[in-house]
């Protein structure tokens, strides 16, 4: 089964401040899509809107619709809970649970939904998990420790473990490289290029060439103007995006020109 | 391991459900109502008070949400709306006394309060109301006494500690203690005072002086942290500045950084005079008590508004109501004090804050 | 920096500032260790006759250890109870303000609990025995009636509500603000990026307040639960008011005998001590000094250790 998303006149709200307007874009099971765009237009707070995490923060709110699988997101009877559970989030940086250890990371998701494993189950279901996040040689012998105790960029990845663990279909990636160094990014993007088969990624970044290079398809997000709500300004297969843009923003964003 | 993941190709999800039975919007507003009906009718029936039909009401909301939702929703569900409901619970439990208290305060109080209860002392007043003038006038001496003490002493010391100390041990020795002293029992204060005033002038002695004393000691501790807190807020950048411009670090301190800190060090002098200004158990140690106003602070014993309303409500004369009702008068202007300055000091925070930077 | 300043302005001027000033402010801080130093010294001075005061001294007690235990007992009995009620009180009111209730209404809880921290003792001693003690008359009625068998419980019930369980409520309001505003500032600071994390992966508000909150503010609760026990430990007038008290060592809660405690035992007869008298009160203070001190000092410690550089 394979999960896209639908997203219209999707409408971004801070309390009364309108932070993004009008998206309107699908997003395809089972591929890479990235989001670009200068800081402040209104990407991470799109991406927080597909799991409603967005309305974490008091008085956020939206107007609009995202449907995933024939179901709006926003509907009254739906839980947001139960989207997060479906939707995973790995943030921009690495945040495992500081009194947890590795292995409880990894768990904390099925933990928490009551249908946790117990004994050789669960070390399956960590050592499955740690595999997918291309982590499992690295802590294979100290699955105890604290998920702290590890670097920077194998926190990021425990993070991913940890979000792909409970199985979602849909993995939101806030840029989940920004705080590693190359080498640790490098590692997380083959993560990613091996995760595109099993789940629909979105992914918001600032580094134009990691869009590039993970992505099938690319959304640009630019503000309409100074102190006017970010807005999505073209969104087409990477390939294209790069190399012959619609939009002439777009083309001088991607060219260096501004942001 | 693209091997594993190819295995894996098959989601084991098979659908994807989002959807979960949910309770209304409106379900805790109709849960309360239901709680607090029954709860009222129960007690009608069998003629309750309004505090048991108050906690009934409670316990029953905090039963039947949860129930309802652990039905509709699941045991996840109707955990956090327990906890909710419990926090909730909480708050109203919290704010049941101050509402009571500020209540009965104004209910006993107000009617009290005249020209005569707030001019006339109780200097040979018997079996008639008289009034708390030498309260109030003991209390403002002994306060503003406290103040002068403790103010140049505990804005200096907080300069020591932020501009000077640096990370000394002596420093850290000094910020523990003063940490420790916050929680000196107000009686220990008074009992030093005390004890101090019989060492230098002799056994028994009662003076305002000494009352000032411990009150400075209780005041100190909390005029340092504020202050402290304040000159922390001031910018580093700002100090390099002033020696920029060949400015003595003196000079500094005392043209640059205090000034841009003196909206949150008056703020917090405020709020540390409204603490003791309603202090009684060293005043009553030290200050005695007395039905005729005292303007002398190097003499005799001179009576508080605290210190005034704890004699007069446990003193069992002739006619214990008058001086009952005396004490809730006095507690209400004691209140209405302790407010105003509170008050003050949140208005003077938020009108002098601007140049503090954030 | 300071070569900075040596290097500007004029010389002879700053040779003379400078060090006055530090010298200034050094004094005043040095002042307060003098003020704390001096505190004991004299509680000590005079107090030591008291230590060894004969029992006409002692309210009728041959040694001064049996003379204050009664009241150590009372004083902590009273301060415990108030902190059973206060801290789980404290504990969902500083949820309330930092997780669960809308920013408006949490800036209005806030507000109210310091305004709880404002009202002098004297008035929750006013209250506590004019209106709070007679409202739970029937309240201890209908506990002894119906739960005796729990010793604390045991009768005579008390008819003016004048009693330990009295006190320990009056004790509970006071110290919860002080609880409250040290777990809010510790609750708050919980990371945002793991509570995030929590709720990203499809947790309640209450999973997350277990799995990232609570954790990460355990310490800070039983600092700012030792802070609120030392207030208590302290607090007299609210005690000494409510309480009526017989310097008894009991633990019935609701019963007409009454525990006293050391800091309302010095404000009820302090003046009509005399003599020895006055000694043996001032060394009880000490020993509540003492008490105070060590549980504070200890509460201090856990804040420095949990939270380097955020005092609460």
């Amino acid at each position: 089964m394979a999960t896209s998303i639908d997203v219209s006149d999707l409408d971004v709200y801070y309390g009364d401040f309108l932070a993004v307007q009008g998206v309107t874009m699908t997003i395809p099971a089972r591929s890479v899509t990235a989001l670009i765009g200068p800081s402040g237009c209104g990407k991470s707070t799109f991406l927080r809107t597909l799991n409603r995490m967005h309305e974490v923060v008091p008085g956020a709110h939206v107007e609009g619709k995202v449907v995933v699988d024939g179901q709006s997101l926003y509907d009254s009877a739906v839980d947001p809970v139960e989207v997060r559970r479906h939707i995973g989030m790995v943030f921009q940086r690495p945040n495992p649970f500081p009194t947890m250890s590795i292995r409880d990371n990894v768990l904390s998701g099925l933990r928490l939904n009551g249908n946790a494993p117990k004994g050789d189950q669960a070390d399956e279901v960590a050592e499955k998990a740690l595999r997918g996040a291309n982590l499992w040689d690295e802590v294979k012998d100290r699955l105890g420790k604290p998920g702290m105790s590890l670097s920077g960029g194998q926190q990021q990845r425990l993070c991913i473990a940890r979000a792909i663990a409970v199985e979602p279909q849909v993995l939101l990636m806030d840029e989940p490289c920004s705080a590693l160094d190359p080498i640790s990014t490098s590692a997380i993007e083959d993560l990613i290029d091996e995760l595109r088969y099993d789940y629909a990624i979105v992914i918001v970044t600032h580094n134009m060439q990691q869009a590039a290079r993970v992505s099938e398809n690319t959304a640009f997000f630019n503000l309409a103007g100074p102190g006017m709500p970010g807005r999505l300004v073209e969104m087409s297969p990477t390939r294209k995006m790069f190399t012959k843009p619609d939009d002439p923003a777009t083309e001088a964003y991607i060219s260096g020109r501004f942001g | 391991m693209t091997q594993l993941l190819l295995d894996r190709s098959a989601p084991p999800v098979p659908t994807l459900d989002l959807q979960r039975p949910r309770l209304p919007r409106w379900a805790p507003v109709v849960v309360l109502g239901v709680s607090v009906a029954g709860a009222g009718l129960l007690g009608l029936l069998l003629g309750w008070s309004l505090a048991p039909m108050v906690i009934v009401a409670v316990l029953a909301f905090i039963v039947l949400l949860p129930a309802w939702s652990s039905v509709i929703e699941g045991g996840r569900a109707a955990r956090n709306r327990l906890a909710t409901a419990l926090v909730w619970s909480a708050v109203g439990v919290a704010l049941a006394p101050l509402v009571s208290l500020l209540w009965k305060v104004v209910q006993y109080g107000l009617p009290q309060i005249n020209g005569r209860f707030l001019t006339w002392s109780m200097r040979n007043v018997i079996g008639e109301p008289g009034g708390i003038f030498h309260a109030i006038i003991g209390t403002l001496l002994i306060t503003a006494l406290a103040t002068a003490i403790s103010v140049p002493v505990g804005l200096l010391a907080a300069i020591h500690l932020v501009e000077y100390g640096g990370t000394s041990r002596v420093t850290a020795l000094v910020r523990f203690l003063v940490d420790v002293m916050t929680g000196i029992p107000s009686i220990v204060a008074g009992l030093f005072a005390y004890a101090l005033f019989a060492l230098i002038i002799g056994p028994g002695t009662q003076l305002a002086l000494g009352g000032a004393v411990a009150l400075s000691l209780l005041m100190v501790p909390i005029v340092v942290r504020s202050t402290e807190e304040m000159l922390k807020l001031v910018p580093q950048e700002l100090r390099e500045a002033a020696y920029a411009l060949g400015a003595p670090r003196w000079r500094t301190i005392v043209r640059v950084v205090l000034p841009t800190a003196s909206g949150g060090i008056i703020t917090g002098v405020t709020l540390a005079i409204a603490r003791i200004i309603g202090e009684t158990a060293p005043l009553l140690i030290v200050c005695g008590a007395t039905d005729s106003t005292n303007f002398d602070v190097l003499k005799g014993q001179m009576a508080s508004l605290s210190v005034f309303i704890y004699s007069s409500y446990t003193q069992t004369g002739t006619h214990p109501e008058i001086l009952q009702g005396m004490a809730w008068g006095a507690a209400f202007v004691l209140i209405v004090v302790v407010m105003a300055l509170n008050l003050t000091a949140r208005l003077l925070g938020r009108f002098l804050s601007p140049r503090r930077p954030r | 920096m300071n070569s900075l300043v040596r290097t500007s302005g004029s010389p002879r001027k700053r040779s003379l500032g400078d060090p006055a000033f530090a010298g200034l402010t050094r004094s005043a801080a040095l002042a307060i260790l003098v003020a704390l130093a001096g505190v004991a010294v004299f509680l000590t001075i005079e107090g030591i006759p008291g230590f060894t005061a004969p029992a006409d001294a002692l309210a009728g007690h041959t040694t001064f250890l049996g003379y204050v235990w009664p009241l150590v007992f009372g004083t902590v009995l009273a301060a415990v109870l108030a902190l059973v009620i206060a801290v789980p009180l404290s504990v969902a009111l500083a949820l309330a303000v930092s997780h669960v209730a809308p920013p408006r209404v949490a800036t209005g809880i806030a507000y109210v609990v310091d305004l709880l921290a404002a009202v002098p003792s004297v008035v929750y001693g006013l209250w506590g025995i004019g209106f709070l003690g007679p409202q739970l008359v029937p309240l201890y009625r209908w506990l002894n009636a119906h739960a005796a068998w729990i010793p604390f419980f045991a009768g005579p019930v008390s008819t003016t509500g004048r009693t330990i369980l009295t006190a320990g409520l009056v004790l509970a309001v006071m110290v919860m603000p002080i609880i409250t505003a040290i777990t809010r500032e510790v609750f708050a600071r919980s990371p945002r990026l793991t509570e995030e994390a929590a709720l990203a992966l499809g947790a309640t508000r209450w999973e997350m307040i277990r799995m990232v909150v609570l954790p990460h503010g355990r310490s800070g609760v039983v600092s700012a639960a030792m802070l609120g026990l030392g207030r208590a430990l302290g607090e007299t007038m609210a005690v000494a008011m409510v309480l009526s008290a017989s310097g008894v060592v009991t633990f019935h809660l609701i019963s007409s005998t009454n525990p006293s405690t050391i800091a309302a035992n010095i404000a009820l007869t302090f003046a009509d001590a005399t003599g020895l008298q006055v000694n043996a009160l001032i060394a009880t203070g000490l020993v509540l000094f003492v008490l105070t001190l060590l549980v504070n000092m200890a509460a201090r410690a856990i804040v420095v250790r949990s939270a380097p550089g955020g005092r609460p």
